[in-house]
């Protein structure tokens, strides 16, 4: 009944067995789903008693090649995976849960620590969806919005970065994530000088911005500019001619567009199938309608095409951070924040004598000159505002495919419900697709190429 | 360990002296990062916030090779058996550094899915706050564990030194019913 | 359109303190522009019930209320859509009716978006037409989600699917509501294999049971875990906060605003 392969080297990937139905009597089936661990430790015991050499590995939570904190459950024979999935929820955090005790705009420092990598984006969309509700989608300033693309950007380029790092780095390449973290250093030089953190910024706040950006950015990007794009074209000499390399990803991870579709796959990995959805161009948001960018697309659907996928991608935001820096300058002084007193956040930090805190100006007005700003930074900050009834939806392009926010509003000061699809979540369950039938050493390239983030896939 | 058998005494600090020094200089942490914390980490080891100066750049997968485990990152409840089972397999000497709030007590997390701070599964030797440590915060940590290290008393010092910490822990007021100033 | 309540009896909401320039909407008086339908009446501010608190506050009752079925036209490409929708359901034999028991078009205004209150026997049916048909082709499935109205008797349990439309640049919402004593939707992963992995979370945080789904287990929380998270009854679970003189609460059991 089974065709044992004879491991020749070179021999495609294929099925050990002729197609059999999955209930026909006699044949034995072996499924992993939650929570029944046991019985396929037994039945795998019991499969190889019959003769049938299946060895069911587990790439635990705690893996160097994991990408965080996942759980792959593989069954292999030989070297070939027949069955893998996934194990999730070691990183489970319960944010969805926490903010609907938090009021909105203390729902942005929950939110940005989902997906840790692209902070800004969770950050946007939540706000994206909470002026959706409050209905000042177009009284958020150009400013505001300017900022958030240009700080989008930058974050979609730092979370490539980390992507190729890692995945160079679980290949065996240390110098590529060197290159790809000291690039990347660049640009947290950049978000620290804006917002005052490296990670998890808190700084897209619903109605615009937290702050301005400091005088001097556009002086700074323009000088981490050309370090950015040096080390992307060492990131692009060490990786793309190299025949470790092709040899490691040309071929593998295959997904196809129907499989894209059906698994609701987006982001480079269906763009690597050569559709060019991006949320940007479908549904833009924030003014990227007016933004001169292209959407790069590949054809192979491999490991390896998304690797230059995501390389071209960084150029291209490293074209719309440019424009953004001019449109800066065209809008300076405008506000950052939405006119509305009752919504904006009142707070105008400065660095003060205990090293943080609100600016002095700021205090001198609300404490000096104007009472309602005092009740206004008042209730904002211990009541917060509140929001009319109803759901909202609003997606951006996450580096890692479409991120979703689903918000439910009661009319009140908290969050009634706040959803979050995460692209991660979503695309993890193509590494089934992606994995059997291949080399266990395919299933690390596969996963990295989809480039889970577990914050986001667990929340 | 014979190395510490050595009854108290000049000869026994000087031992600790020495073994302090060479446990300290190259302490090898396991590839425990778990979320945003990780990420830092990770940063600490590249090249603008070098570990590989104190001989810590070799991140070990296999916790048997490890010294130190960092848990970088929020403990959650499915998460909690496998930090206790990594720490498990870790082999004597071993420390741990909880960094981050989310491993020290849970940080911003305070609910049904977060474990409020590692200290509940593993003993920590050093907690480091910070949302995330900025990878500068993580090596002072470090630096403060090595310090630790290196004072670390061996065999019956070890004993006693462990005997007093625990007859004070139960003498002390709890945090909520202190009085005073907040330092 | 009219300020008539759902007919339960509730008092009118009064207006309130409100902010932006929606505040009008939130009331459901003479200058609402749309139907709400009342899911929970709160009585009492800062959480605090019965507590001898003489300031006024206690008596408070407020409705809450959710916005209900729209008025057609619903603008835009939404009537299009809708009627396509009928259209399909008809030649497969369904009424529309029956299948779809409100369209409601929300937030007001040029960012408004599409919601579709499916009933559960015909969920199915709906996916298919929307997926398959060439004027709807909502090919992108982007997840199932829930939402938990606990005092909204017969109904406290929604599951929400987003449905994106690639070839036609569109976005639809399908809800179906399904009561506590209940809790069956039927899987839609035979129509849209990628919500297979969503289905287990909401079942995982709400106790939404799927039926037809290949194999509805726990994926976040631990195999073992009693209870559905995300559920209003169940309690944040965070421990007391200890600090220097004090502790503060969890933020479940702390006052609030609201």
């Amino acid at each position: 009944m089974s065709t044992h392969t004879t491991g020749a080297p070179g021999a495609a990937p294929h099925a050990t067995r002729p197609p059999v139905g999955d209930f026909e009597p006699g044949v034995p089936s072996f499924e992993a789903s939650g929570g029944d661990w046991d019985e396929i430790a037994d039945s795998a015991v019991a499969a190889a008693a019959l003769g049938e050499e299946r060895i069911v590995v587990n790439m635990g939570p705690q893996h160097p090649s994991t990408h965080g904190v996942l759980r792959l459950m593989l069954e292999i024979d030989g070297e070939t995976v027949t069955e893998a999935r996934c194990g999730i929820g070691y990183l489970h955090t319960g944010i969805e849960k926490n903010m609907e005790f938090r009021t909105w705009t203390q729902g942005v420092t929950f939110c940005t620590r989902m997906d840790y990598l692209a902070p800004l984006f969770q950050e946007t969309a939540y706000c994206l969806a909470v002026e959706k509700l409050l209905g000042i989608t177009d009284d958020v300033p150009e400013r505001a919005s300017v900022i958030r693309v240009l700080m989008m950007e930058l974050n979609r380029i730092a979370s490539h970065l980390v992507c190729l790092g890692t995945g160079g780095n679980e290949m065996g390449a240390t110098t590529v994530m060197t290159v790809a973290f000291t690039a990347r250093e660049e640009i947290l030089r950049i978000f620290e000088a804006v917002t005052g953190l490296r990670m998890n910024h808190a700084y897209v706040r619903p109605g615009g911005v937290a702050q301005d950006v400091p005088p001097d950015l556009a002086e700074q990007v323009r000088r981490a500019d050309p370090l950015i794009r040096r080390y992307l074209g060492q990131l692009g000499d060490l990786m793309l001619a190299n025949p470790i390399f092709k040899g490691r990803l040309v071929g593998v991870g295959h997904l196809s567009l129907a499989g894209c579709m059906a698994l609701g796959v987006t982001g480079p990995v269906l763009r690597s199938t050569g559709h060019p959805y991006d949320v940007r161009k479908s549904d833009p948001y924030c003014g990227y309608e007016t933004y001169d960018f292209d959407v790069p697309t590949a054809t192979g659907a491999d490991c390896y095409d998304r690797v230059v996928l995501r390389l071209e991608e960084c150029y291209q935001s490293l074209h719309i951070v440019a424009q953004c820096l001019e449109r800066l300058e065209r809008t300076a002084g405008q506000p950052v924040m939405v006119g509305d007193r009752k919504i904006a956040w009142p707070a105008q930090l400065a660095i003060g004598g205990d090293g943080q805190g609100n600016s002095l100006e700021h205090i001198k007005e609300i404490m000096g000159s104007s009472m309602e700003a005092l009740i206004h930074h008042f209730k904002l900050v211990t009541e917060g505002f509140r929001v009319p009834v109803g759901q909202a939806w609003q997606t951006v392009e996450h580096p890692r495919g479409e991120l979703g926010v689903h918000l439910v509003s009661d009319g009140g000061t908290r969050p009634y419900r706040a959803h979050f699809r995460d692209p991660s979540f979503n695309n993890l369950q193509a590494v089934a697709a992606m994995c059997e039938g291949g080399q266990v050493a395919d299933v690390v390239v596969a996963v990295a190429s989809l480039d889970p983030v577990l914050g986001g896939v667990d929340r | 360990m014979g190395i510490e058998e050595a009854p108290s005494g000049f000869l026994l600090t000087t031992i600790e002296d020495l073994a302090g020094y060479l446990r300290k200089a190259s302490l090898w942490p396991v590839t425990f990062g778990l979320a945003c914390c990780a990420i830092e980490m990770m940063a600490a080891g590249a090249s603008r916030f070098d570990l590989s100066r104190f001989g810590m750049e070799v991140f070990r997968a296999s916790p048997r090779q490890a010294d130190l485990m960092i848990v970088a990152g929020r403990v959650s409840q499915k998460m909690a058996p496998v930090v206790r089972q990594v720490y498990d397999q870790m082999s004597e000497p071993k420390w741990v550094l909880s960094m981050g709030v989310c491993a020290s007590s849970g940080g911003m997390f305070n609910n049904y899915a977060i474990v409020q701070g590692v200290d509940h599964v593993v003993p920590v030797d050093i907690y480091l706050p910070g949302c995330p440590p900025r990878p500068e915060m993580l090596i002072n940590a470090i630096l403060a564990l090595h310090d630790q290290i290196q004072h670390e008393p061996l065999g019956v010092n070890r004993k006693e030194a462990a005997r007093a910490a625990e007859a004070a822990a139960l003498e002390a007021t709890p945090t909520f019913q202190m009085k005073g100033l907040l330092q | 359109m009219t300020d008539e309540k759902s007919g339960t009896g509730t008092p009118v909401p009064q207006p309130e303190e409100v902010n932006g320039p929606r505040s009008a909407d939130l009331v459901s008086g003479s200058q609402a522009p749309r139907t709400l339908e009342v899911v929970e009446v709160r009585e009492g501010m800062f959480g605090v019930q019965g507590s001898g608190d003489t300031s006024g506050y206690g008596g408070l009752v407020q409705p809450v209320a959710m916005p209900g079925a729209s008025p057609r036209p619903y603008g835009g490409w939404f009537d299009e859509v809708v009627d396509v929708l009928a259209e399909v359901l008809a030649a497969a034999g369904v009424r529309f009716d029956a299948a779809v028991e409100r369209v409601v078009v929300d937030p007001p205004g040029a960012h408004a978006e599409l919601t579709l209150h499916v009933h559960r026997d015909h969920l199915l049916d709906v996916c298919r037409a929307l997926r398959d048909d060439q004027d709807l082709r909502f090919e992108l499935s982007l997840g199932v989600s829930g939402v938990h109205f606990p005092h909204d008797v017969g109904r406290e349990l929604h599951a929400v699917y987003h449905l994106t439309s690639v070839t036609h640049g569109r976005r639809l919402r399908l809800e179906v509501s399904v009561p506590d004593a209940d809790p069956h939707v039927p899987s839609t992963t035979s129509v849209y294999p990628t919500n297979d992995w969503h289905e287990r979370e909401t079942w995982d945080f709400f106790g939404i049971v799927f039926d037809g789904h290949p194999s509805l287990a726990r994926i976040e929380m631990p195999d073992d875990w009693p209870g559905h998270p995300q559920r209003k009854d169940y309690p944040l679970g965070g421990i007391p906060v200890e600090y220097k003189g004090a502790t503060v609460p969890p933020p479940d059991t702390r006052r609030s605003y609201s």
